[in-house]
C-alpha cells in the first residue's frame, strides 16, 4: 500500500487544489467543474452512468478479447510462415497508421449503430500492439536455444508452443497492457458514432455544455483503465509465481 | 548397454560466404574415446562439432556417425540452454517431448531415467527448482543430465565450462571423467584450456590455421583414474608445455 501513497497523496492535493480555485471563482465552472459537483453528478446520474459504464465495459472486454485472441494468432501464423508475415504484415502496420476516428464512420456503415461498431473499433485499434509485441517475443528466442530443439528434431509447432510461446511471455503481457489502455479509447471513439455507453454520454453532454457529465464519465473511464492495469498485474504476478517466464536462465 | 558411436571425416570442408573455415579435413574417431579438440579462437573447432551434429551443412566432403538417429548423440552447449519456465526435472524431461524414439517410453522408465541422470550429477534433491534457483555449476549439471538422459553413444561438447570458476570446473571436470568411464559413450570435447584437454582426455586434435588444418595429433598417456593429484604433476605439465608450444609454432 506503501508505494502507492504519493500517487494518492498528490490526486487528493489536486482535487483540493482544484476545488478551491472553482469556489473560489479563479477558474469558471462552465470550464472545469468542482470535484464536489463531478462527485454530485455521478450520484444523481447514478442509474445512467452505471448502465453506461457496464455498456463500454462489456464493449471494451469484447473488442480486447478479440484482440488477444485474434492477434496472438496472427503473430503465431506469422513466426510460423514467413510468407504469410510479409504478405500480411504490411496491412496490419497501414491499418495501424489510419486514424480510427477517420474508420469510424465506415464501421457504422458496415455494422449499423450499436455495439457491433464499437467492438470493432476497440478490436482495429487495440490489436495491433498484441501483434507487433508477440511476433517480437517469438522472434528473441535464443539462437542457442533454437539449436537444441533443432537437435532434437523438434517439428515447427513443438518448437512454437514449447519454446518460442513460453519465451515471449513478457513481450505478450507488455502487448496486452498497451492494448487494454487502447482498447478503452477505441471503444470510446466507436461509442462517439456508434452510440451506447459512456463515449455517447459523453458525446451528448458535449452538445448541452454539462463538463460536470464528460469529466464524471471521464472519472469512470479513468477508474476502468487502472481496474484493467491492476487486474493484468494480479494475473500476472500469479502466474510468475507458479512459472518464472520472465526470469533467466 | 548400446555401443559408442565412432566417426568418419572424410574431406570435409565448410564455407561462409566470407571465409573457408574447414578445408579438405580427415579424421576417425573411435568408439568409446574421449577426444578434445583445442586450437585458437576461431580456428573451426565449433563449426567441426556443429556439422558432426548436425547443425551445420558441409560445404563438401564426407561425414559418417555410426547411427544418425537423433537420440544417439547430444550436444552440450557452452551455455548450460535451460529453458527457464521449467524446473529441473521438467528440462531433463525436455528429450522425451520431443525426440520421436523417446515419445513412446513409458512414464515410470522416464521417471526413472531422469532421476537416474539428476542423481549421477548430483542434482535429485534439486529437481523441483528453476534454473534462477540455481548456480552456474548446477546448471550446466543439468544441462548436463538432459543430454545424458536419452543415453546417447556420443556426447559433443563445446566449451561447456568455460564459463564457470575454477573449482566448479574442476568438480565437472571430475564428474565427466567419472560418467565417460562408467558410460562408455564417445566424447568430442571442444575447450580452449590445454589443461583441462589434457587432464580429460585420451587424445588431442589441434586445429590451426586457415581452413582448421591438423597441426597436431596427440595421444595423451595418462592413468585412466583421473585424481586431483594429476592436476598438479609433472607429467601432465609436460604435455601441456608440448601443446602449447605447438600452439605457438
Amino acid at each position: 500500500m506503501k508505494r502507492y501513497l504519493p500517487s494518492f497523496l498528490s490526486f487528493l492535493i489536486l482535487t483540493v487544489l482544484v476545488e478551491l480555485l472553482v469556489r473560489q471563482g479563479v477558474v469558471s465552472e462552465s470550464l472545469l467543474p468542482s470535484p464536489s459537483a463531478v462527485f454530485k453528478t455521478l450520484g444523481e446520474f447514478h442509474e445512467e452512468f452505471r448502465q453506461a459504464f457496464f455498456e463500454t465495459l462489456l464493449n471494451v472486454l469484447a473488442g480486447l478479447g478479440l484482440s488477444i485472441v485474434l492477434g496472438s494468432l496472427v503473430a503465431f501464423v506469422f513466426s510460423l510462415s514467413d510468407l504469410m508475415k510479409k504478405a500480411i504484415l504490411p496491412f496490419a502496420i497501414f491499418f495501424q497508421t489510419v486514424p480510427i476516428i477517420a474508420i469510424a464512420p465506415l464501421l457504422v456503415i458496415y455494422f449499423g449503430f450499436g455495439s457491433p461498431t464499437v467492438i470493432a473499433s476497440s478490436f482495429i485499434v487495440s490489436v495491433f500492439p498484441i501483434i507487433a509485441n508477440t511476433l517480437m517475443g517469438l522472434e528473441n528466442t535464443s539462437e542457442s536455444q533454437k539449436d537444441l530443439f533443432l537437435l532434437y528434431q523438434a517439428s515447427r509447432l513443438q518448437t512454437l508452443l514449447k519454446l518460442k510461446i513460453p519465451q515471449a511471455y513478457s513481450h505478450i503481457y507488455s502487448g496486452i497492457k498497451v492494448s487494454a489502455g487502447l482498447a478503452i479509447i477505441g471503444a470510446i471513439a466507436g461509442e462517439f458514432v456508434g452510440g451506447g455507453g459512456l463515449g455517447a454520454m459523453i458525446d451528448s453532454a458535449r452538445t448541452q455544455q454539462r463538463v460536470d457529465i464528460v469529466f464524471g464519465a471521464l472519472l469512470l473511464l479513468s477508474f476502468m483503465g487502472l481496474a484493467f492495469i491492476a487486474t493484468l498485474a494480479l494475473v500476472n504476478k500469479t502466474i510468475l509465481s507458479r512459472r518464472p517466464f520472465a526470469s533467466l536462465s | 548397454m548400446k555401443e559408442a558411436l565412432g566417426i568418419r571425416i572424410q574431406n570435409l570442408s565448410k564455407s561462409f560466404p566470407k571465409r573457408d573455415v574447414i578445408q579438405g579435413l580427415n579424421l576417425n574417431i573411435e568408439p568409446g574415446s574421449f577426444v578434445s579438440i583445442v586450437g585458437p579462437s576461431g580456428c573451426g573447432k565449433s563449426t567441426l562439432l556443429r556439422l558432426i551434429a548436425g547443425l551445420e551443412s558441409p560445404t563438401q566432403g564426407e561425414l559418417h556417425l555410426s547411427s544418425q538417429a537423433p537420440a544417439s548423440f547430444s550436444f552440450v552447449f557452452q551455455e548450460p540452454n535451460l529453458l527457464a519456465w521449467r524446473t529441473v526435472y521438467e528440462n531433463v524431461a525436455l528429450p522425451f517431448e520431443l525426440i520421436e524414439s523417446l515419445r513412446q517410453v513409458s512414464e515410470d522408465e522416464k521417471r526413472t531415467r531422469i532421476m537416474d541422470c539428476l542423481r549421477k550429477v548430483k542434482l535429485a534433491e534439486s529437481s523441483s527448482l528453476f534454473p534462477h534457483e540455481l548456480s552456474g555449476g548446477m546448471k550446466m549439471r543439468v544441462s548436463l543430465a538432459r543430454a545424458l538422459v536419452s543415453s546417447p553413444r556420443l556426447l559433443l561438447m563445446d566449451e561447456p565450462f568455460a564459463a564457470l570458476d575454477e573449482n566448479t570446473r574442476f568438480e565437472m571436470q571430475n564428474q565427466l571423467h567419472q560418467l565417460w568411464q562408467s558410460e562408455r559413450m564417445t566424447i568430442l570435447f571442444v575447450t580452449h584450456s590445454l589443461f583441462e584437454s589434457t587432464y580429460l582426455s585420451e587424445r588431442i586434435l589441434m586445429l590451426k590455421g586457415e581452413g582448421a588444418k591438423l597441426a597436431l595429433d596427440y595421444k595423451v598417456e595418462l592413468p585412466l583414474e583421473r585424481t586431483e593429484d594429476l592436476r598438479t604433476s609433472e607429467v601432465l605439465n609436460r604435455i601441456v608445455r608440448l601443446l602449447s608450444e605447438r600452439l605457438r609454432e
